[in-house]
């Protein structure tokens, strides 16, 4: 163990090292500046306007800035509205996140298993899901829900359900949450429809054949077989969905009208918005957005290392 | 339906249990109908003439189709307007995105230097901060570029470009990546012996070969550049004319005097771009996203 030596790197050509440096900073300068100002200096920015009483005056140099310190997290963490809309959130993203893992993914199974015409109907509705808007998806689906002009009560009263004719689905905040997340759902499984299917594809016919030589059920050879073989796959699926899903602004925003009655159903996101610019508390709207960022890095931080062993990622 | 229902060397080779799939078949297409069922709603309405949109038992057919709630939008909001400015923005989020991102993108994966694996590391963490997480700060700095240099040009559309790379670099360059990795070094090493500059090399040579992988990045930042709505309703502020079409559209959408003929409308205008784009790229996207997964 004493003796052991340190691994020396490869001599590499000095010359080679130098000239490839100067030119990786010509290649890398551009993003670099961009990513530079707009996301490493508003990062900055966020944390530093987050610990100051920042309001409109503030924000227009017509009152000095007053630094409070922790004040801003401190009034947030004693807000108990902060709290529901933070249940609220990690509730409403963690629903899409499995929604769109679980649909995305018994789709892509079935998808490998079915012949060309079938497959390519379900590609094609999946791509139209895909390719709407966020705001034009979101009117749609207000509009097959809406309470008096739309299809779904009109079904629904229509086969016996008669208490259902001129339901508000948008009223309740468990009906107001469903119905999101049911349009966030619908358009952000294709994603892993495309993603799963992609990495069913590339597992080696002869794996299949040989478990299902061995006796293996389609259930059993997808659970045991087919899953594990696309983890990596899956866990880019979910970090992707878990990143979106957890700052879901359009929706919320659109399909409850800014955040429902009485802010029954804020995010994070929607939340931090009103402080910030309707409620002009600039450092307060700053915490909030702190406290997002936080979160959401240390959730995909987290299970990115929890997975990192078992997959080929980094 | 290219790449996606391509048929597979699969089928031939399996066991087939005909029932079995029947019924998977049947589900299937099933799905695919719920699936799409919103997506015909939306178009149906925006079809449907005046007095059956609005009524108490919307029927799922219409034997009148009608140009009118078109009509309303293209003539009352200056929908045009806001289509093309949309249309802008995005196509300058996804020709930056491409040419800066790929440039990255090569020298993280061809070039030796000091501080790479920091770099990547860097830039694994940027794609998961919330840039919606960045409003506040991002206002303040666009109004102070605004402010400190109205001769550079950067207008409010302008600055929803900048925003919009901020989101898309980061995933563009992790993407590339492994497309540029993929490419073999004998390649280059032959453009080298041929008297190639490494620019060459890299704009002539490398660029078309990393096609597909150009094309997942681009349907990508389309998108995402084309659905904004936060950045467009907090950065859009002073003249009207500058609006996008996600807040264009909030025109016809009260809570309680809804056009909806119209609103479904402008939705629908709204998708087309984005379909038109999907057609065209679908064939490539799907290896593009695996590749991407591969690299």
């Amino acid at each position: 163990m004493v003796t052991q030596q340190l691994p020396v790197s490869a001599p590499a050509p000095v010359a080679r090292r130098g000239r490839d440096g100067r030119a990786a900073l010509i290649y890398l300068l551009p993003a670099g500046f961009l990513l530079a100002a707009l996301l490493a200096y508003p990062i900055y920015q966020l944390v530093l306007i987050s610990f100051y009483d920042y309001g409109q005056p503030q924000a227009a140099g017509a009152a000095p800035l007053v630094f409070l310190g922790f004040d801003n997290y401190a009034a947030l963490l004693q807000d108990v509205q902060f709290w529901t809309v933070l249940a609220k959130t990690v509730g409403f993203a963690a629903a899409c996140v499995i929604g769109s893992l679980v649909v995305g993914t018994a789709l892509a199974v079935l998808a490998s298993r079915v012949r060309a015409v079938a497959r390519t109907l379900l590609f094609l509705a999946a791509l139209g899901a895909w390719s709407t808007p966020a705001i034009a998806g979101s009117y749609v689906w207000l509009f097959l829900f809406d309470t008096d002009f739309g299809l779904v009560n009109e079904a629904l009263s229509g086969i016996g359900f008669t208490g259902m004719a001129h339901h508000s689905w948008t009223f309740g905040t468990f009906g107001a949450f469903g119905l999101v997340a049911a349009e966030v759902i619908w358009c952000s499984f294709p994603f892993v429809l495309v993603t799963m299917y992609a990495g069913i594809k590339a597992i080696p016919e002869e794996v299949l054949e040989a478990a299902s030589l061995d006796g293996a059920s389609t259930w059993r050879s997808t659970w045991t077989v087919v899953l594990p073989m696309v983890r990596p796959l899956l866990m880019i699926a979910t970090i992707q969905s878990i990143i979106w899903d957890f700052k879901v602004f359009t929706q919320i925003y659109v399909m409850t009208n800014g955040g429902g009655v009485a802010g029954r159903n804020l995010v994070l996101n929607v939340y931090a918005y009103q402080q910030a610019f309707a409620g002009q508390e600039y450092g307060l709207g700053s915490a909030i957005g702190v406290v997002m960022t936080l979160l959401l890095l240390s959730i995909t931080g987290l299970y990115v290392r929890s997975q990192r062993r078992s997959t080929a990622w980094v | 339906m290219g790449v996606i229902t391509a048929k597979s060397p699969a089928v031939k080779g399996r066991r087939v249990k005909r029932p079995g799939r029947l019924v998977a078949e049947i589900v299937t297409v099933v799905v695919a109908g719920m699936v799409a069922f919103p997506l015909y709603w939306m178009v149906l309405s925006a079809f449907k003439p005046a007095g059956e949109i609005q009524i108490a038992n919307p029927k799922p057919w219409t034997l009148a189709p009608s140009l009118d709630s078109f009509q309303r939008v293209l003539t009352v909001s200056g929908f045009g307007r806001f289509f093309v400015n949309s249309l802008v923005v995005a196509l300058a989020v996804v020709v930056l995105s491409l040419l800066l991102s790929f440039l990255s993108a090569v020298a993280l994966t061809r070039f030796r230097f000091r501080g790479r694996t920091v770099l990547l590391v860097m830039i694994l963490v940027a794609q998961m901060v919330p840039v919606e997480a960045l409003t506040i700060p991002l206002f303040f700095l666009m109004r102070q570029i605004g402010a400190v240099a109205p001769a550079f040009g950067l207008n409010e559309l302008g600055s929803l470009v900048l925003v919009h790379l901020a989101f898309s670099l980061p995933f563009a360059i992790w993407m590339l990546r492994g497309f540029v990795a993929a490419v073999p070094v004998e390649l280059e090493e032959a453009a080298k012996l041929d008297g190639a500059s490494r620019m060459r090399f890299t704009w002539q040579i490398l660029f078309p070969l990393v096609a597909p992988g150009l094309l997942a990045v681009s349907v990508l930042a389309f998108i995402h550049a084309w659905n904004d709505f936060l950045f467009a309703k907090t950065f859009i502020i002073s003249k009207t004319e500058n609006q996008t079409l996600p807040q264009a559209i909030l025109v016809f959408f009260k809570p309680e005097d809804t056009d909806w003929g119209a609103v479904m409308a402008s939705s629908t205008l709204m998708t087309i771009p984005v379909l038109v784009f999907f057609v065209l790229v679908q064939r490539r996207l799907v290896a593009g996203m695996s590749g991407a997964v591969k690299g």
